[in-house]
């Protein structure tokens, strides 16, 4: 069938990786996408490595549909390590390329969602 | 009898394939499908006598002028109402309730003002309300519903006391799919302070059953065109005459006016007084012919059928473990609008699945976040019936169900 619901996505849907709250953070965000229901946040540790400030440690929380839990969970795993400015250049064909499937607008919303809140905790740890 | 099959050939959308595969429409709830007839009301509109109203002298103008007036006739009778002049044109149930808010609302209710709605509303129905509330320091109070999706009626009328001025509720919640007891409720209602005004949002009702203003006892009562195979953008307020004739307009303009000068204005009595400006003129005829259909269907008809199908679907989603259906367990007591849940599978993905096989339901919180937060889930599924529903379409819809289960493997 095709679909997006292929076994990458379901798989981090059902097995979110760094998933549930971190005991201590440097900065947290949350987004929520009314239109679905879909409620992402995230914790953030950084540190500081060759005079730039890198993702020492990031989960997410919250709830959601498969897309937006697996992008959380794919988005996590890709950023843990990358230093801030990277971070930043983050955009929409970098998430569809991460997820490997193609979106309607609509659903595009949900993926996307995981991105806002990182992009959230930037802005506020500046 | 009633022929779903037959039925879905008025419809041409039905001729469309997606993938090669037929639509199987579940969200008439959302919005109607048109039948030809209405189509072919609104096209001869605009091709044999698309000229503005009211306004000329010559025979097309007059035609027109009396095809929307006769739309209107159709539209009240179709409703109970006495006199067509009770029906004002929108643009939806939303405005019209909007209208209410603005017109009336705004003359009377003041700080300290009570008004009585409920959980359940659409967001139609419950933020310009809520708004009202907020600028001039008027208090809403919020009745419940139980597991049932049954209104609290004993609590709604000890919230009603000599400050309530208006009860604003639903007919048919197009969530929970509950028909309220609205007749029962307002006799009782009226029986406590025959003050209070009460507006009926019947957007989900109109379309599916057969019902009287007159019976109801309501003041105001709004729908939508075309949620009851109308076009889009018309909608109407029917309010009792003697309230329209005491309220001031809501938008001002050409047309609901009597005489302009410098000075002052002077304004047409309703339903005219409301209807400034060109109104959606295609849009009342496509509406005047969709009551026609209906009619012609017969609401009896149409609300047996829904409620045969409601049956059918309810028994065999009650098959499926692991889905949790919201509203009235019985199929008399609700209307053809089933909204449900799958364990851990979030309502998109439900609705992503079903529409790789056409399938098209409705996920999310359906203009109603109170009533989500009350049920205390983020979202839900939504599939809806109306006169092209067969039992073969909730067949598929099953079928669609059971194929999310195996993908998401619960």
């Amino acid at each position: 069938m095709d679909s997006i619901y292929r076994e990458n996505i379901l798989d981090h849907y059902k097995n979110p990786r760094n998933f549930g709250r971190l005991d201590r953070f440097d900065v947290t965000a949350e987004e929520y996408n009314p239109f679905c229901g879909d409620r992402i946040g995230m914790d953030i540790k950084w540190k500081m490595e060759n005079g730039k400030w890198k993702i020492k440690e990031i989960n997410f929380y919250g709830e959601g549909c498969a897309i937006s839990m697996a992008s959380a969970s794919m988005l996590t795993e890709n950023v843990k390590g990358k230093n801030l400015n990277d971070i930043k250049k983050l955009g929409t064909p970098d998430i569809l390329k991460i997820l490997g499937i193609d979106l309607t607008p609509t659903r595009l919303k949900c993926a996307l969602l995981p991105l806002e809140v990182l992009h959230k905790t930037l802005a506020l740890a500046k | 009898m009633f022929d779903p099959v037959q039925i879905k050939k008025d419809f041409p959308i039905f001729k469309r394939l997606i993938n090669g595969k037929p639509i199987v429409y579940l969200d008439s709830t959302a919005s109607s499908l048109k039948p030809q007839k209405v189509l072919d009301a609104i096209n001869e509109y605009y091709t044999k006598y698309s000229v503005n109203i009211f306004r000329g002298v010559y025979k097309l103008s007059e035609e027109a002028t009396a095809k929307y007036e006769q739309a209107r006739a159709k539209i009240a009778k179709f409703i109970g109402a006495s006199n067509p002049a009770e029906v004002v044109f929108t643009r939806s149930a939303t405005e019209a309730i909007n209208l209410v808010v603005y017109s009336w609302g705004r003359e009377n209710i003041g700080r300290g003002s009570e008004i009585v709605s409920t959980l359940m509303e659409h967001h139609a129905n419950f933020v310009p309300w809520q708004q009202l509330a907020l600028s001039v320091g008027a208090f809403i109070k919020y009745i419940d519903f139980d597991e049932n999706g049954q209104l609290d009626t004993s609590q709604l009328l000890k919230t009603i006391s000599s400050k309530t001025k208006i009860v604003t509720l639903a007919f048919v919640s197009n969530v929970l799919g509950t028909i309220n007891p609205i007749g029962d409720i307002i006799r009782q209602i009226k029986r406590k302070n025959p003050k209070v005004k009460i507006l009926i949002d019947a957007a989900a009702a109109v379309p599916h059953m057969k019902l009287d203003v007159n019976k109801l006892g309501c003041d105001f009562l709004a729908f939508s065109g075309h949620k009851m195979l109308g076009p889009t953008g018309i909608g109407a307020l029917w309010g009792k005459s003697g309230l329209l004739e005491n309220m001031p307009p809501f938008n001002y303009g050409g047309e609901m006016i009597k005489q302009v000068s410098i000075e002052k204005t002077t304004f047409k009595v309703a339903p005219h007084k409301f209807e400034a400006g060109t109104p959606h003129i295609a849009g009342a005829i496509g509406l005047g012919a969709a009551v026609e259909y209906l009619d012609n269907l017969g609401m009896d008809k149409v609300r047996r059928h829904e409620i045969e199908l409601t049956k059918y679907a309810l028994s065999r989603l009650s098959n499926l473990s692991n889905l949790k259906i919201y509203g009235p367990k019985s199929a008399d007591d609700r209307s053809g609008i089933i909204s449900f849940n799958l364990d851990n599978v979030h309502s998109h993905d439900v609705a992503q699945v079903l529409d790789s096989d056409n399938i098209c339901i409705r996920s999310g919180h359906h203009c109603a976040m109170p009533l989500h937060k009350r049920l205390n889930i983020a979202a839900s599924a939504r599939a809806s019936f109306y006169i092209y529903n067969s039992k073969e379409d909730v067949d598929k819809l099953v079928g669609g169900l059971m194929k999310v289960a195996k993908i998401f493997k619960i």
